[in-house]
């Protein structure tokens, strides 16, 4: 239950969403990785082995993108960009020396999360396209110069999307009280004051 | 399939690492005098002998490749091109297709399953399927289009170049069956001796651009054809004049890789070190208990 001094940021539905595509994410990440470098091969073996890695794969990776979809068509209003999100964004240097205070007010969403989030819906398009070149078990027939740009794209947006992540679970684990919000559902009142103020007023005023 | 046991390896897919290479091998090489050829399509039934290879039944649908194309059971095949000469004329040339065994082969390059698609230090590129995952990668970093991925087991194969022949001193089985000696088998460089002076008789006899088909974008191959036309391969059959590995494939798997691997891990390790530095974002005391 909502106490009296905490917000609700994600319902239900929006949260359990957003855990099957980060479950998805790691399942296709890291069965991913193993064909990346031969440094990273041995992850195959988290799933049975370098057949069973390329078999299952691209399962995942169509499953982690059938599930964006939902979150994406959710909060793409909310990620619009606009012209206070240029502000914020030339004063993130003082973001990263954790100056909180220095920052202008933002709503829902900051600049570095919306590019996180219009990163991460690109590069996801283009790993589904790209990927349906070479999936040789139902696509054999792509001529040999579509499966080569398409190999080549898939692993740049790939390294896109782990970057862009690691991005994303940072932020989280570093701006305190955020993880509540996609755990429990909920923030609290000081945490929407300091990070996302103009949010808290739009959510108080209701 | 091959018994590598006995053969040195000098490069494995997907390996960092120095592959077992202390004994010495001698290059070898198939050279393929298409003057000579008749294509009686000898050589790929010795192949299919060999290699206990049955293709399926096909089709006629009036030509004379038979079958068709490359597969995961015909690892050779002869193809036939109707070509008019500047006069007027036609002429048909026959091309034996299969692995080049390129020396810088760009499947092995392509493959990302360690030890799937070895080189012998003989210059044999070979498939080991009990290694393959079956991802097709070969067939995508292959310059003349030769891996076939079966369907029945979803493992790449191709031409071995008899590698467990060669490897027990004993030529190719379709250089062997050859009746009218239009593929021979030797050291490489004895091999590109005899094209060179093979392509010389050729020239003697009118036939002015005949040459040797080595190509140096792949660093040279371990099949190597003698052509009566050496300045138009692609006369025969579409055989690539310059073939090399893309650089969607060598610029990829060479430089970049390694440098997004680093990329990747060092963001983790970046995001480690900022968070020691500066510290949580943390919602303060004070305001805490105000709300």
């Amino acid at each position: 239950m909502k106490k009296s001094n905490e917000l609700r940021r994600y319902d239900d539905s929006a949260r359990m969403n957003h855990w099957v595509i980060a479950l998805l994410f790691f399942l296709a990440g890291l069965s991913g990785l193993a064909f990346f470098h031969p440094s990273l091969f041995f992850l195959a073996n988290l799933f049975g082995g370098g057949a069973w890695d390329r078999i299952l794969h691209p399962y995942f990776g169509l499953g982690l993108c059938v599930s964006f979809l939902g979150l994406f068509l959710r909060v793409k209003h909310e990620n619009a960009w606009n012209a206070q999100d240029k502000v914020w964004l030339s004063g993130a240097g003082e973001m990263f020396k954790g100056n909180k205070a220095a920052m202008p007010p933002v709503g829902k969403y900051n600049a570095g999360q919306k590019i996180v989030f219009w990163f991460t819906a690109a590069s996801m398009l283009i790993l589904l396209v790209t990927g349906v070149l070479f999936w040789h078990a139902w696509f054999p027939h792509f001529p040999i110069w579509a499966r080569r740009v398409g190999v080549l794209l898939h692993a740049l947006s790939a390294v896109v999307l782990v970057l862009t992540v690691i991005v994303h679970v940072y932020a989280a684990i570093w701006v305190k009280g955020t993880t509540r919000a996609m755990t429990r559902g909920t923030v609290t009142s000081n945490w929407a004051k300091m990070n996302h103020s103009l949010w808290y007023e739009e959510m108080t005023r209701k | 399939m091959t018994m590598n046991s006995s053969l040195d390896i000098v490069a494995r897919s997907a390996t960092t690492t120095p592959s077992p290479s202390v004994r010495q091998g001698v290059e070898v090489a198939k050279l393929i005098d298409e003057s000579k050829c008749i294509g009686c399509k000898a050589c790929q039934v010795a192949c299919s002998q060999w290699n206990d290879l049955s293709d399926d039944i096909g089709t006629n649908v009036g030509v004379y490749e038979n079958p068709l194309n490359l597969s995961d059971k015909s690892w050779t095949l002869m193809r036939f091109s109707e070509v008019e000469d500047t006069k007027g004329a036609m002429e048909w040339l026959i091309r034996k297709d299969g692995c080049m065994h390129c020396a810088d082969p760009g499947c092995l390059k392509a493959c990302p399953s360690p030890g799937a698609i070895v080189q012998y230090a003989n210059g044999i590129v070979d498939f080991q399927q009990d290694n393959c995952i079956g991802c097709g990668n070969c067939a995508t970093g292959c310059p003349f289009d030769i891996p076939r991925i079966s369907k029945k087991d979803n493992k790449a194969y191709k031409c071995t170049l008899c590698s467990d022949r060669v490897g027990v001193g004993l030529e190719p089985a379709c250089v062997k069956t050859c009746p009218t000696g239009a593929i021979t088998f030797g050291k490489k460089e004895d091999m590109v001796a005899y094209g060179d002076k093979r392509a010389g008789e050729l020239k003697e006899r009118g036939f002015q651009t005949a040459a040797l088909y080595n190509p140096g974008g792949v660093g040279g191959t371990h099949v190597m054809y003698v052509l009566k036309h050496g300045d138009k391969p692609e006369l025969y059959a579409g055989l690539p004049a310059n073939p090399s590995i893309s650089p969607l494939v060598s610029l990829w798997k060479g430089t970049l890789k390694p440098l997004a691997v680093f990329g990747m891990v060092g963001a983790i390790v970046a995001g480690f070190f900022h968070y020691m530095k500066v510290g949580p974002v943390e919602e303060t005391e004070d305001e805490k208990e105000s709300a």
